[in-house]
């Protein structure tokens, strides 16, 4: 790489200077200049295909490519037993019969009953979508209103978080055996625990989010006549934005993991429920495949609120400013 | 008698846990309507704190401060701030940013961007209108901020060091902008800053405030016909008279600085 500060500038003495040329020389010792030979070798390099470099739009995905035809080798080689480590290709094949709609026939010698059912995959993955948006809208639909407001007041933050903080570290997981108990079994136990696993993240990043804004806009709007309600609503808000959002992602995450935990307690469908069967038959596989499907719900839920982070935050002076 | 703002004996004591700061002592100002007055003096004077009072960000410890009569409890849109850190409101446009005060009057549509867009074009921001401030430089978002303030239609501008963040080029340009505004819409204009190059320039009236406490050292005319030439020997003589005296206060500043272990 040439770092060769080739500036036009020449060092000279005396009435030299007076012309205004300043010079400084580069260091010989300091840098490398590329050698014909280098250069050469470096035009003759293939080129990387622009879908797989740097900016590309597979980019992303080399990582796990090599991730999985490691795992692959690795189950072949036959180090562990086929339901500790099943190979990936077994996992693609469960994952496409469960995700099929029409019932198929065969029966494989593990006795997959998913098989019977049409679309299994497809119903259960909607199954805990549906699970993990409505409790993560009840959670932070709670936890937004609570949070501006304890953020904007400082007599009802102080009312109000002691108990925020005892009830905090307790995790969702906790309260299965109340949750049951009060609400029953099926959905509701469900929705409640993923409410209260998406409501602390919401909650704690919306008050952060209002008590950061800057005083000096407050002080900007009440200048030009803002009362209350302006204030709160086109200053504060607004400002407080970001963090709010940022603690939406986070709050979608935790609803993700509650709602495995949750379906595995209390429900008899969903990806939780289908992995837990899965364990009780040892359909390693299928675990994977289930696990798998987790994951990629998981990142299409994170790209469409990463979009609308970035639209709503247009504004917003980022890193690269 | 509009823009009129009388400052009656107000004292401004800041009391923290372990001590006390008084930050304005005694001050009595009466500023007529449509002059240009420049608070001047070191930090520590408090020009900053009697400006935060007329706007109401501060009430007086002691005394008070009345505006065309009424007294001043908190902040309105007849004593528009431009402020020196500008505080554009980052989510909304230039344009928004403008509206914003007369969309709070709740006027029609149609009669707020007529406004927006004769302001705009008075500053030369016509280009920006749908821009976000952190696309914008310094100079062009002072700008936003004078054009915001004057959509309210404020009789009196408070304008803390509202230059200083800017180069001296934009300055100037801002400065003369400054001037061509006031004479246009005979504001009241009261301007902190520390600059008595800058005093000079603009002001009808140059009040040099002490160092804490704050008190006013001296109140003097400025009669020079505009523009002004900052290279006559009026201007100059104004500029040593001013010197010597700001800095006398400076010194004490500097003494203080010196003398405690930490300043706020």
């Amino acid at each position: 790489m040439a770092s060769t500060a080739k500036s036009n500038v020449k060092v000279g003495g005396g009435p030299a200077l007076a012309a205004s040329t300043v010079v400084i020389t580069s260091a010989p010792a300091a840098t490398v200049t590329p050698t014909a030979e280098q250069g050469q070798r470096r035009d003759a390099r293939p080129a990387v295909p622009s879908v797989l470099a740097s900016g590309g739009a597979l980019y992303g995905a080399i990582v796990p490519m090599l991730l999985i035809v490691l795992w692959e080798v690795v189950a072949r080689l036959g180090i562990f037993s086929p339901i500790v480590l099943p190979p990936p290709s077994a996992v693609m094949n469960r994952w496409i019969i469960s995700a099929m709609p029409s019932p198929v026939a065969s029966i494989a010698a593990d006795g997959t009953l998913g098989w019977l059912l049409s679309g299994e995959l497809l119903h259960d993955s909607a199954a805990s979508l549906s699970r993990v948006v409505v409790g993560f809208v009840v959670g932070a639909g709670l936890a937004l209103p609570l949070g501006l407001v304890m953020g904007a007041s400082e007599n009802i933050y102080r009312l109000m978080n002691p108990l925020i903080q005892v009830l905090r570290p307790i995790p969702p997981i906790a309260y299965i055996p109340l949750s049951i108990v009060w609400f029953g079994l099926g959905n509701p136990p469900a929705i409640f625990l993923i409410a209260l696993g998406a409501f602390f993240p919401v909650l704690m990043n919306t008050i952060a989010g209002v008590r950061q804004v800057d005083g000096i806009y407050i002080r900007a709007a009440r200048n030009l006549g803002a009362g209350q309600w302006a204030l709160f609503t086109r200053v504060i808000l607004p400002a407080a934005t970001p963090y709010i959002l940022a603690g939406i992602r986070i709050g979608i995450g935790t609803a993700f993991i509650v709602v495995i935990v949750a379906e595995m307690i209390a429900v008899n469908n969903g990806l939780g429920y289908r992995i837990l069967e899965a364990r009780e038959y040892m359909w390693s596989d299928k675990i994977i495949a289930g696990m798998i499907t987790i994951g990629l719900l998981g990142l299409m839920i994170d790209i469409g609120v990463s979009r609308l982070n970035d639209w709503l935050l247009r504004w917003h002076r980022g890193l690269d400013q | 008698m509009d823009g009129l703002i009388v400052v009656a004996g107000v004292d401004k004591v800041f009391t923290s846990t372990d001590r006390e700061v008084v930050a304005l002592k005694g001050i009595d100002l009466t500023i007529p309507r449509g002059q240009f007055v420049c608070l001047l003096g070191p930090s520590g004077c408090g020009k900053s704190t009697l400006l935060n009072a007329m706007a109401g960000f501060q009430l007086p410890t002691q005394g008070r401060i009345s505006v065309s009569g009424r007294e001043v409890t908190m902040p309105g849109p007849e004593r528009g701030m431009v402020f020196q850190e500008y505080a554009l409101f980052p989510w909304m446009t230039v344009g928004d940013n403008v509206a914003f005060g007369l969309e709070l009057k709740s006027l029609p549509r149609r009669d707020i961007d007529t406004r927006v867009d004769a302001l705009l074009k008075t500053l030369g921001l016509s280009d920006f209108k749908g821009r976000y401030p952190k696309d914008l430089s310094g100079g062009m978002r002072q700008r936003v901020a004078i054009a915001r303030v004057l959509a309210i239609d404020s009789p009196i501008l408070l304008m803390d060091e509202p230059f200083g963040a800017l180069d001296a080029l934009t300055r100037r340009t801002l400065q003369d902008e400054l001037i061509r505004i006031w004479a246009e819409f005979r504001k009241t204009i009261v301007f902190v800053t520390h600059s008595i190059e800058e005093a000079i320039y603009l002001a009808d009236r140059i009040v040099v405030m002490t160092f804490r406490p704050g008190t006013i050292k001296r109140d003097i005319t400025v009669d020079l016909a505009r523009p002004r030439d900052t290279s006559a020997p009026e201007f100059n003589a104004l500029k040593r008279e001013l010197t010597t005296l700001v800095m006398e206060e400076q010194a004490r500043f500097s003494a203080a600085e010196l003398a405690s272990a930490a300043i706020d």
